[in-house]
């Protein structure tokens, strides 16, 4: 049996159908809860974002065109949230929580310990990227995106998407060496 | 001078669809382009089994972040029971649109039997929808029976393509529904069950509606 695809799914949602509604969400609720989670670093918080992503869906589903795929416009929308959402955050949070990411990994004796575990090094280094960093690297490995989709969800051009995907592997690159992995790139 | 600024342009712009290239998102000219580069230049080679290996840890680190818990959902449909329907909005229908998108993934031969089929099905399932919702009254006239009813729906359906109208009959008299709006955006019907049950007793009943395929494509409640 051939499944609903998202944009019938849509269609239905957009004549009040609670049961589309019910599969969309069971669909997509996880991969847009990662997606926030990595950007605001808060599960709870996380967790309220998706009800409201997904509450907008509920609301403007009938202006929905189809310009995007369903899973690129869910990742648009998550992202306008979560960057409302950490606005509104005091700075001094997210100071600490930037400090947090940005360990000197030198001293951190979990990498000391990890740096036999290279995949484990990478890891961290990955979760040490600053948040716009983060951001193109899990639209592009994790969520599969293209260039034009990542330059939809972000809202900037696709040659920038490239470059600041290129800055990010360059700085993971450099967060690496600083643990003690030399990559030989760039 | 950074690194990639002293690489020619060409080897500079392939390696920036690298991650794209491990992630199967490029279109099929860039792709081609980056496997015909790859292999004729080992170092770009092994930069791709550097994305690789940033790609897995990427997912790797994905995946470990767990799913969220159900609060997440009980208060999405919380606010939406709150809200009710969303509001109506006109759009322009793309009709021929949908259909070609829906066509193109069948083939031709495929396509002239469905037609067909779909043809004669349409016409039956018009005339036994018509003679289930216009109905007759005692002076001659005839009224709609939704004119009556739209008040009192219990759930929303969408017969399949190959249902006869027979069969549509008797899924509906064998289930105590009449039919009372429609067809709505994408072919839907309205329908309420005539003995006006209890939510619960709707939601069984439409739950055994819905294992009829043969003649029920999609059902849910509605208005509960």
């Amino acid at each position: 049996m051939q499944a609903t695809s998202d944009e019938e799914l849509i269609g239905r949602i957009a004549s009040g159908d609670r049961l589309a509604m019910q599969v969309l969400f069971a669909r997509h609720h996880v991969r847009v809860y990662r997606f926030v989670l990595r950007l605001v670093r808060d599960e709870s918080l996380a967790e309220d974002l998706i009800s409201e992503v997904f509450l907008d869906v509920w609301r403007q589903a009938g202006r929905f065109e189809g310009r995007s795929a369903v899973p690129t416009w869910l990742l648009a929308i998550a992202r306008f949230k979560a960057l409302t959402a950490l606005r509104r955050k005091p700075d001094e949070e997210l100071d600490e929580e930037a400090a947090a990411a940005i360990e000197d990994q030198s001293d951190d004796p979990e990498v000391t310990l990890a740096k036999k575990d290279k995949s484990a090094v990478l890891r961290k280094c990955l979760e040490g990227l600053s948040a716009e960093h983060r951001e193109i690297i899990d639209l592009v490995y994790y969520h599969e995106k293209s260039v034009e989709e990542v330059a939809g969800i972000v809202g900037i051009p696709e040659n920038t998407v490239k470059t600041r995907m290129f800055y990010a592997r360059k700085r993971l690159a450099e967060l690496l060496k600083a643990a003690g992995i030399e990559r030989g790139w760039p | 001078m950074n690194a990639v600024s002293k690489e020619a342009p060409e080897r500079q712009e392939i390696e920036a669809l690298l991650p794209w290239h491990a992630a199967g998102t490029l279109n099929r000219r860039d792709r081609e382009r980056v496997e015909r580069a790859i292999a004729n230049d080992s170092d770009l080679a092994r930069r791709l089994m550097l994305v690789r290996e940033e790609q897995q840890e990427t997912i790797h680190l994905n995946e470990s972040l767990g799913v969220p818990s159900a609060r997440a959902m009980e208060k999405l449909f919380a606010a939406i029971e709150a809200e009710g329907a969303p509001a109506p909005v006109r759009r322009p229908f793309d009709l021929a649109g949908r259909i070609s998108a829906f066509l193109s993934g069948f083939a031709p031969r495929t396509i002239a039997y469905a037609a067909a089929a779909a043809t004669v099905a349409f016409f039956l399932q018009t005339a036994v929808l018509t003679t289930v919702l216009v109905k007759d009254q005692p002076d001659g006239t005839t009224e709609l029976a939704a004119a009556k009813l739209t008040s009192n729906v219990h759930a929303v359906v969408r017969f399949a393509p190959q249902a006869t109208s027979s069969e549509i009959v008797s899924l509906l008299n064998a289930h105590g529904a009449e039919v009372v709006n429609g067809p709505g955006r994408n072919g839907t019907f309205d329908i309420r069950f005539t003995n006006d049950p209890p939510k619960p007793e709707i939601v069984k009943v439409v739950q055994r509606m819905q294992s009829q395929t043969r003649v029920v494509e999609f059902i849910a409640t509605k208005g509960l």
